[in-house]
């Protein structure tokens, strides 16, 4: 079995999977869930019986490792009091970063197949065929899954 | 596109990540939870660009690479672990006594030796060779002999043109019996530059 240098993944896929999360997740955790998305890939990547469909392996890990960050995220303003969430209430971003009147809060919101899908289609610029194959369902699956997305999302902004 | 649609393809906007900073931190956890199998790194040389790869064992390959790193790579991925990165700081040490040595401030090299690419009768050809003091040269029917087979010079040669950790394991101090300067993986010019570094006198 031929699993190609795990430096050849991190040279050819960082830098999208660092935009993907950065859509999926928002620019403040994209980076650590990088670093860890790719440690957890390098304990795992001998253990994988075929070199097939590399990318769409670390995408997965990729989105379970950003859906562990956001349960973290949810958790922690119950446990802080209320004080300490005022600031919170700026936004703590750089200006690199688009004006948010809640579309990506909305988009963070999604059933995480519409979140991935839409993150895919419009952040990376991806066709269905290629997001279908990144997510392991059909492409026909992807469109709707963009679709309805969408469609959530005009509801949220219509509001 | 939809004025939404158009929003949303701002989504990723932003400065990539700091590469090297990302590749810093990735090797360093990487090499604490013990998953760096295979960390490497290039080094310029008299005899162009060297690509050494060291495993938690040791020195595992130094290679001529002419364009091929990429073949190289691969092969180590195949035959050592796929978990192979590029960590220039683990390769300090045998760098630094590599270009003592080009320099000529360095007669031996003290870093650990791993063979995991090394097979069969090859072994003892090799670690016989590695025995081959500076500025020495043997024959490919002595170091046959000193892996046991005496007779069996061509393989001991076939074993030497395989050499995983050419410099290192000198077998550019093997010759032939009758004086000739035999083959060499990285080509003879190179050869006879390590032989003349080492002052082995003006062979071939």
């Amino acid at each position: 079995m031929r699993l190609p240098p795990f430096q050849a993944l991190v040279d050819a896929h960082a830098v999208e999977l660092h935009r993907f999360l950065v859509g999926y997740l928002g620019p403040d955790d994209a980076e650590d869930c990088l670093q860890e998305t790719l440690i957890s890939a390098l304990r795992a990547y001998p253990r994988l019986n075929h070199g097939e469909n590399l990318r769409a392996w670390l995408y997965t890990i990729a989105r379970r490792k950003a859906t562990d960050v956001g349960r973290g995220r949810r958790r922690l303003p119950r446990t802080r009091p209320l004080a300490d969430l005022e600031p919170a209430a700026e936004p703590s971003v750089g200006p690199h970063v688009p004006a948010d009147d809640g579309l990506w809060t909305s988009v963070r919101l999604l059933p995480d197949k519409q979140r991935a899908a839409v993150v895919h289609r419009f952040v990376l610029d991806l066709d269905y065929r290629s997001i279908g194959e990144r997510m392991g369902i059909s492409e026909e699956a992807a469109r709707q899954n963009v679709s309805e997305g969408l469609r959530r999302l005009r509801k949220e902004m219509d509001r | 596109m939809s004025e939404l649609e158009r929003r949303l393809a701002r989504g990723g906007d932003g400065p990539a990540p700091d590469a090297d900073r990302l590749s810093a931190a990735l090797r360093q956890r990487a090499a604490a939870e013990g998953l760096l199998d295979v960390a490497y790194a290039s080094m310029d040389s008299p005899l162009g660009e060297l690509l050494v790869a060291v495993t938690p064992r040791g020195l595992v390959r130094v290679a001529y690479v002419q364009e091929a790193t990429e073949a190289v790579l691969e092969d180590l991925a195949n035959r050592v672990s796929p978990r192979v990165l590029r960590a220039p700081e683990r390769t300090d040490e045998v760098r630094d006594e590599l270009e003592e040595y080009f320099a000529g401030a360095r007669r031996g090299f003290d870093t650990p030796i791993d063979w995991s690419l090394v097979r069969g009768f090859a072994v003892g050809v090799l670690q016989a060779t590695a025995r081959v003091p500076f500025g020495q040269v043997t024959t490919y029917r002595d170091v046959a002999g000193a892996a046991g087979s005496p007779r069996a010079a061509r393989a001991a040669g076939n074993a030497l043109g395989s050499n995983p950790i050419p410099i290192v394991v000198p077998c550019h101090r093997v010759l032939h019996a009758g004086g000739g300067l035999g083959g060499y993986t990285g080509g003879l010019e190179r050869k006879r530059f390590l032989l003349r570094l080492e002052g082995a006198g003006p062979i071939g």
